[in-house]
Formats: C-alpha cells, sequence, structure tokens
C-alpha cells in the first residue's frame, strides 16, 4: 500500500525518578501519561523513527525527550520494548523496532507505556531494568565448559529434528514481552526456552537437573508471577517461542525435583 | 615512532605454536592478583572475559547496553567460516587463509590471517560444547553453506541468526564466571578514557548511564572490544548505540589508528526509504547462494518501474542485465562485498536502478523457488524474508527483494602486533575495534570468526605473556592520572550542558550526526576522489567548530540523559571522520573496501599500488585541529604473490 500521513495523539508514560525496591516491595517513582499530538507520520515509519521525532521537536523546545531502550533496530537484540495500546511491542506480533506505523492506519489515540512487572523495576520513563534475566542465566543457563575444549565439533552427532528445536527455543531474544502480556508477570516462557534449549542437546546434559533447579530458584527469588497456563506470552511472543517450552520446562523441574540432591 | 608488529620468526605455519610455547606464563596462584578491564561485551570482549574468568584473572567488563547479552554482535546474520573441511571439498587452514589475504586485497598481515584461518576450527568446537545450535544435516552432522568471495562450503550457520547464537554462547560463558565471582559485569556504562600510568595503560574512566556517576577503574590491562565505528555514517546497519567513543579516547591517549578509511559497503541491505530513516537493515550475504542480481538493461524500463508503471515481473528475462553473472561468470552473484557493491552503484549511477528512488537493484528469488520449492527456499532463510516483508510491505516470494548497498563494517581500527597490543602497552584492541585481520576487504562469515579467535584463543595467550612481565602492584584511583582523566571528562560534558548549548538555537546532536554522515557518505563512501575529499575535510572541520559552538543539549548530567550520551559520541565521530578522509586522501590507490576513482583499471576494476602503498597508515593523534601524523608499517609477503585481485 502507498504511503499515508497519519495524524494521531500518542500518550507517552513520563516517569522522571526510577521506581525503588523497599524491603521487597516495589516503590513507584511516580510518574504520569502525558499527550502529545502527532502530525504528518509517515505509515512507512517504524514505530521508534516516530519517537525520534517527537524526541527531536521535545529537544527543540527544550524539553527532556523521552527515554526509551532500543539498539539493533532489526528485531534481534532484544533492547527494545514498550507496552502500545495494551500489548507488549504493539499490536503486531514483533518487535517494536520491527513496528511500522502502516500498523495504525485509522487509530487516533495511541498509548505508550513502559513493560509493567515487579521485577522489572522502571528506571526512567519507558526504560526499564531487566536485570533479573540475566541473574537467572547466570544461576544455570549455560554449559560448564571452559574455553579449549578439544572434542571435535561433529564427534556427537544430533538429529537435526532435534537441534532444530534447540534452535527454537535459542531464538528468545530476552526483551521480557513474556512477562509484560502475562497477568502474573510470570518468567515461565524466558526462563522454560532457555532450560529446553540446554536439555535438548546431549552437550547439556550433565547438567539438566541443577540447571532447572537454579533456574527456577532464582525465577522465583526475583519475584515473577506464577504460570497458569493462559498462553498470553506465546501469543505476543515476537520470536514465536512456543508454549511447549514451559511443558519441557515443568517436566524437566518435576523430574529432577523427585531425584534431586538439593532438595 | 617505529612500529613494531611483533611478528615471531619462523614459517607461516608454525609462527603461532612457536609464539604460544614462547610467551611467558602467570602461575595459576598469581592469576588472581591481577585485575583486567575488558571493555564491550561482544563475541570478542564476552568471549575474552568469560576465558580469562576461567583461567582466574578478576575481570571487570562494561557495556552500554542493559545487558551483555545485546551487543551488536547478535545482529550478525549469515554465519562464520572455519576451515574443518567437513564437506571434503578442497578446504585446508591454508585456503581460508589465502582466501582471507585476497579478499583483503592483500592490505593484511600474513601472520595475523594465518593465525585466524588456524584457530577457527577450534572455535566451532567451543561453541559446539558450549550449546550452540548450529544447522545440521538429516545425519546430524553440521551443515555448511557457501559464502561470498570463497568456492568452498566452509560457513557454519544457525538460520540467519548465528551472531545471535554465537554471543548467546559467549554470554552464557560470561554468566557463568560472574555467577563464579571472577568477573563483575558493569551495564549501562560508558567509556570516556583509559588511564595511562607512567606509559602503561592501568585503566579507565567510565560514565554510568543511568546515575550520570563518573567513575574510575584501575587494572593491570585494558581489553577494548568496543566495535567498528560505521555510525560515522549515520546511516548503517550498526546498532543505534555502536560508537567510536572507546577507541577515539585511546587514541587520543596514543594509541595509533589503523587504516581508517577502509569500510566495508554491504551490497545486500534494504534501500533507504525517506528522511526519517534511522538506520539500515542488512539482509544477509548468504541469500546470494540462492538470489540472482539484476537490473533492466533498458533505462527506459528502470525509468517505468521508478515511476510505478511497471514492476520487476513485467521485465522480460531477455530485458534483464544479470550483471555479477555477466561480469564475474566463475564467482557470480558470491562475487566480493566490495565488488559487488561497486556494481550495484555503477548500474544505478548509469539509470538503471529500480524503486521509487532508483538507488536499488533486484535480489530475484524465482529460479531458486522454481527449481528448489517455496518450502525450502522459506526454512533456509525464512526469518530473512519475513523481516523484509515487514520492514518493505512486499512480499519476497513473489516479487523480488530491492537491495542496495550501505555502510556494515569497519576494517580500519586501532592499530594492534600480533600480540593485539595498541601502541600503549598494556591497552589491546580485539574484534572490529582493531585493524588487524581484513585487511582493505572483508569476506562474509569473517567478522565472527575474528571476534571468537581473538577473544578465545589468542588474547587468554598473549596478554599473559604481558602480565607475567609485570609486578602484580596495584594503583589505587585517587591517583593524580586518575583525577586528572575525571577532571577533563567532567569538564567536557559541563561545556556540554553549560547555558551556551542548553539555551542554544542550534541544531540538535542528530542533525550534527546525519549532516556529517552525508559528507562522509557522498566523499568517503563507495568511491572516494581527491578533490571530493579535500571538500570533505574543510565541511567536517567547519562542522566540528559549529558543533561546539551551538549543539542543542538539555538535561543534567546526574541522570539517564540520552542527548548527553549522543553528544558525547557524535563529538568524536567529527574528529574520526576528518581522519577517515585524511587516510583517504593519502592512499592513492585503490584496493578493497577503499575506491578511488583516479586509480582504476580499464575494466573499472580496483587499482592497487603495491611499489608505494603496501603499508598499514598508522595515524597519531597531536590534537583536536592540529594535522595528524602518519607512521607506516610495510607489509611483507612472503607466502603469498600479489596480483590483481580476479573473481571472473
Amino acid at each position: 500500500m502507498a504511503e499515508e500521513l497519519l495524524n494521531f495523539k500518542l500518550h507517552v508514560w513520563r516517569q522522571a525518578k526510577a521506581d525503588k525496591k523497599v524491603n521487597g516491595s516495589l516503590q513507584s517513582g511516580g510518574g504520569k501519561m502525558v499527550t502529545y499530538p502527532m502530525k504528518d507520520i509517515s505509515t512507512d515509519m517504524s514505530f521508534l523513527e516516530m519517537l525520534d521525532i517527537l524526541n527531536e521537536d521535545l529537544l527543540r523546545k527544550g524539553e527532556e525527550p523521552v527515554a526509551f531502550d532500543h539498539d539493533c533496530r532489526e528485531g534481534i537484540c532484544g533492547m527494545c520494548s514498550l507496552y502500545i495500546n495494551g500489548h507488549p511491542h504493539g499490536p503486531e506480533q514483533t518487535t517494536t523496532c520491527q513496528l511500522h506505523m502502516r500498523s495504525f492506519r485509522g487509530v487516533k489515540d495511541i498509548y505508550v507505556e513502559p513493560w509493567r512487572a515487579k521485577a522489572f523495576p522502571v528506571v526512567k520513563d519507558l526504560v526499564v531494568d531487566r536485570g533479573a534475566f540475566d541473574r537467572i542465566i547466570q544461576a544455570g543457563g549455560f554449559i560448564s565448559v571452559n574455553t579449549g575444549v578439544n572434542v571435535d565439533a561433529n564427534e556427537i552427532p544430533i538429529p537435526k529434528e532435534i537441534a532444530d528445536m534447540a534452535m527454537d527455543a535459542a531464538t528468545c531474544i530476552g526483551c521480557g514481552a513474556c512477562v509484560a502480556a502475562c497477568k502474573n508477570a510470570s518468567a515461565m516462557l524466558f526462563v522454560s526456552a532457555k532450560v529446553s534449549q540446554l536439555a535438548l542437546l546431549p552437550q547439556g546434559y550433565a547438567e539438566r537437573k541443577t540447571r532447572v533447579e537454579k533456574m527456577v530458584a532464582q525465577m522465583d527469588a526475583e519475584g515473577f508471577g506464577s504460570c497458569t497456563n493462559t498462553g498470553a506470552c506465546e501469543a505476543e511472543c515476537p520470536k514465536e517461542i512456543s508454549l511447549t517450552n514451559i511443558a519441557r520446562m515443568n517436566r524437566e523441574y518435576l523430574f529432577a525435583k523427585l531425584t534431586s540432591d538439593n532438595v | 615512532m617505529k612500529l613494531d608488529a611483533k611478528i615471531p620468526e619462523g614459517p607461516l605455519a608454525e609462527k603461532w605454536s612457536k609464539h604460544k610455547f614462547n610467551m611467558k606464563l602467570v602461575n595459576p596462584a598469581n592469576k588472581r592478583k591481577y585485575d583486567v578491564i575488558v571493555v564491550g561485551s561482544g563475541l570478542a570482549g564476552a568471549a575474552a572475559a568469560a576465558s580469562l574468568g576461567e583461567l582466574g584473572y578478576n575481570v571487570k567488563c562494561f557495556c552500554f547496553q542493559d545487558s551483555p547479552r545485546r551487543a551488536h554482535s547478535i545482529a550478525a546474520q549469515g554465519g562464520i567460516n572455519a576451515a574443518k573441511n567437513y564437506q571434503n571439498d578442497g578446504d585446508s587452514i591454508y585456503r581460508l587463509f589465502y582466501d582471507t589475504i585476497k579478499g583483503g586485497d592483500y592490505r593484511a598481515r600474513e601472520a595475523n590471517v594465518y593465525r585466524l584461518a588456524e584457530v577457527s576450527v577450534n572455535i566451532i568446537d567451543q561453541c559446539v560444547a558450549q550449546g550452540v545450535p548450529f544447522a545440521r544435516e538429516y545425519g546430524g552432522l553440521l551443515a555448511n553453506r557457501s559464502f561470498g568471495g570463497a568456492q568452498v562450503s566452509r560457513t557454519f550457520y544457525a538460520k540467519g541468526q548465528t551472531g545471535q547464537q554465537l554471543l548467546l554462547g559467549a554470554y552464557s560463558a560470561l554468566s557463568r564466571q560472574i555467577a563464579a565471582g571472577k568477573v563483575k559485569m558493569y551495564t549501562r556504562s560508558e567509556m570516556l578514557d583509559v588511564v595511562v600510568v607512567e606509559g602503561k595503560a592501568r585503566g579507565i574512566i567510565t560514565r554510568n548511564l543511568v546515575t550520570g556517576q563518573i567513575e574510575s577503574h584501575s587494572a593491570h590491562a585494558v581489553l577494548l572490544c568496543t566495535g567498528g565505528y560505521g555510525n560515522v555514517f549515520f546511516l548503517s546497519t550498526n546498532a543505534m548505540g555502536s560508537n567510536v567513543t572507546a577507541a577515539w579516547r585511546a587514541h587520543r591517549k596514543g594509541a595509533l589508528f589503523g587504516n581508517p578509511c577502509y569500510t566495508q559497503i554491504h551490497p545486500t541491505c534494504i534501500p533507504v526509504s525517506g528522511d526519517h530513516q534511522s538506520k539500515l537493515t542488512l539482509m544477509s550475504e548468504s541469500l546470494r547462494n540462492d538470489g540472482r542480481v539484476w537490473v533492466p538493461k533498458k533505462v527506459e524500463d528502470a525509468q517505468a518501474i521508478q515511476k510505478g508503471l511497471k514492476t520487476a515481473n513485467d521485465i522480460k528475462e531477455e530485458d534483464r542485465d544479470y550483471f555479477l553473472e555477466r561480469k564475474y561468470p566463475s564467482f557470480g552473484n558470491l562475487a566480493p562485498r566490495d565488488i559487488s557493491s561497486r556494481n550495484a552503484k555503477t548500474v544505478c549511477d548509469e539509470g538503471k536502478g529500480v524503486g521509487n528512488t532508483g538507488l536499488a537493484v533486484y535480489l530475484d528469488f524465482a529460479d531458486a523457488i522454481k527449481r528448489d520449492g517455496e518450502a525450502t527456499i522459506r526454512a533456509k532463510y525464512g526469518n530473512l524474508f519475513d523481516m523484509y516483508e515487514k520492514i518493505v510491505d512486499e512480499n519476497p516470494y513473489k516479487m523480488p527483494m530491492k537491495i542496495y548497498p550501505a555502510v556494515h563494517y569497519t576494517m580500519g581500527g586501532l592499530w594492534v602486533d600480533y600480540n593485539l597490543m595498541t601502541t600503549i602497552p598494556g591497552l589491546y584492541a580485539l574484534g572490529e575495534a582493531n585493524f588487524s585481520d581484513h585487511g582493505a576487504n572483508r569476506l562474509g562469515a569473517s567478522a565472527l570468526m575474528q571476534g571468537l579467535a581473538d577473544g578465545y584463543f589468542v588474547i587468554p595467550y598473549t596478554l599473559g605473556d604481558y602480565l607475567a612481565q609485570m609486578p602484580a602492584t596495584k594503583i589505587p584511583t585517587d591517583h593524580p592520572e586518575f583525577q586528572k582523566a575525571e577532571a577533563e571528562i567532567k569538564a567536557q560534558i559541563a561545556e556540554l550542558l553549560s547555558d551556551k548549548h542548553t539555551k542554544s538555537n542550534g541544531k540538535t546532536v542528530d542533525e550534527y550526526h546525519k549532516e556529517l554522515g552525508k559528507i562522509m557518505w557522498d566523499y568517503c563512501g563507495m568511491s572516494r576522489n581527491a578533490d571530493g575529499l579535500k571538500f570533505a575535510r574543510e565541511r567536517i572541520r567547519e562542522l566540528r567548530t559549529n558543533f561546539w559552538n551551538d549543539v542543542k543539549t538539555v538535561g543534567n548530567n546526574e541522570e539517564l540523559n540520552i542527548t548527553l550520551e549522543k553528544a558525547l559520541r557524535v563529538a568524536d565521530f567529527l574528529e574520526l571522520g576528518e581522519l577517515m578522509v585524511i587516510d583517504a586522501l593519502d592512499r592513492e590507490e585503490s584496493c578493497g573496501g577503499h575506491f578511488r576513482e583516479e586509480y582504476q583499471t580499464e575494466e573499472g576494476e580496483a587499482k592497487r599500488n603495491d611499489a608505494n602503498y603496501a603499508y598499514v597508515a598508522a595515524w597519531q593523534y597531536n590534537g583536536r585541529d592540529e594535522d595528524y601524523t602518519l607512521h607506516k608499517e610495510d607489509l611483507i609477503f612472503e607466502n603469498v604473490k600479489l596480483t590483481q585481485r580476479s573473481y571472473k
């Protein structure tokens, strides 16, 4: 479809002060929705380029630009977030940086909020702290090998089907849309993607029990909610990570708990 | 200053093994006495930080993103080369070495490139052990594909997300060391200076991007793994945050900058659509395995397409010019990047370009889909096709893709010796941040290889050799050199946030950046000439003066201030841009990505001048508006014969 120019009202969450953790509960830094009228926005623009235009206007007026996370703008780094009109990454199943204004034809109001989850405190405006995801990986999302492995890469054949399943799980970009989409702010899809990838591969076999136990424990410690299998995470995931990973993780976890030495 | 590359003696194939034995070791109990700073958490940085942590050093690792997993290595699509010869198609370490030297148009060091080819095989073993899910055949063994500039299939891949999978592998190794307490990770931190004490790099100054705090970090060695400087062009395939600041500040402190003019313009990117464009998106070179590049033969057809009166499918087979296949029959659509890009520019300059701007060529999959079926093509490139459709709003299974060259990678970088050490002792540069392995043009699937080679397999040895020869005494961060560096940065920030700038009616940081980018693209891009470069130099100087007079900023230092972050980066790009132009002007020859219009063969190919320019240009900084001093490292070729590069 040809290029079209759009006019709409943009409502953005502005928050100058960071949220704070006080005695385990989250204290909001306090913010509000601010409305900006937007004019002549090309449908060929990406959503973030539309925000760039807003920010340039604000800067020229001497006002603080809206802080938001973004980096690669190719849909792979997972840095961009934004809860747009009630959906993480907006109305399409993609990352915010790959969302184009052509998806907003006829829309008069666009609401932009940060990810909302206790485990993701707001840093400023639309920027949140997703350090909890890093700490979950640090708890066990790896295979314990040092640099200098001397086993030929083709020593262990891995059936293509298994390798492909591992790849599909590994494709997670760690953006946090699954948490933002979930009414409980559960991180099960993120955690299960990593657990699945490593449990599927023979290289990850040795540590599979302790890995799932440690990662789940860290997930709980970070304050993510429980999973009730509503599937909102899968429906919103920009990388189409499948709910079957959660089923696989539950199986791994149960098996580990029943046979574990770490009780 | 005499540049000593410290290339080990002996036959090419034995240099690295001998060197590894000759280097000194730090015994395991002493390693914990040494502190190492790693700046950047991409393939080179994460691999180095993890490997050094495993060895027992105390490592601090810094990145400007919110997590080390987001470094821009993650966006690499196509694959990673390794001389495994799993396909039995004639590959070998020597062939990978030879292809890389030739692909770089004979402007790289033989010894470095050979070492790269040698350790390439270990990288694949390492990554598979980490759980990197490379593509596999039905028999369960690893799959390969071919890439530009090579006639063997040596590229390992994970769909079109190879960089992501390799980075997540390195990130997992890094995470393991963070959990073990051997690496301390600093996210949302930008390095703003390197601290040199008694001639050695002994620490860095950073700015916490959330609180604005200026922090000093002391160490025994500093590793810059900070990527390339393609964002000097504003529009590039680099991430928005990719910048030259760390490398440039090191350069200002005395590290020479090597071959700054060698820029890679990647042939297969999505064309620019309008002024609002903030970045360019790459379509993996792997697409050229199955896609055929063409434009209409007749200018009238091209004009009709530009006006929207005709589409690609209206152009008959005999009216299409498959220009790469025509000019380079043996490599065809897999000709190296510099050559493919230049040819795309040539046909567009002749008026045969397509798309509404006329600045695009077709990459057509119709034949491949007919041959292999849509399902096969979808399995190979599905995610790339989806990405294309999202951005361009056209279905590439039905209509050929439109592509145009865009800035992608910079072969130049900080000058390093064989040990990856810059001209400042104790300061190292790894991966894209250094200049060393790709000469004047990088072959596809070689950047991932170099980043991981440097991080996993080179620096753990060469750094030990340096640390073994220095005392473990630490320097406190209240040392005058730290305080001086901190004060300078605070002054620079104070200036940028002074009334002069916050109350200015001048251009914004982005406007300055875009203007610089346009100058660079027009005069120091795919082709260059002396007059244009001289003009560009004056324009950049003028732009820089104006920037410091009236660039518009806002806010305070003590907060997350995105305008300040960008202003600090663009200030450095405004200096680097001038140096790139100076280097391009100095190099009176064409080689690889550096194409000087004055120096070409009758057929329009790059014409090298080996007698006078077979050197690495390493530039010394003498002050913001001062002239640079050129130091030359002569490239000595003992194993390959320099010939006119031919892919015909």
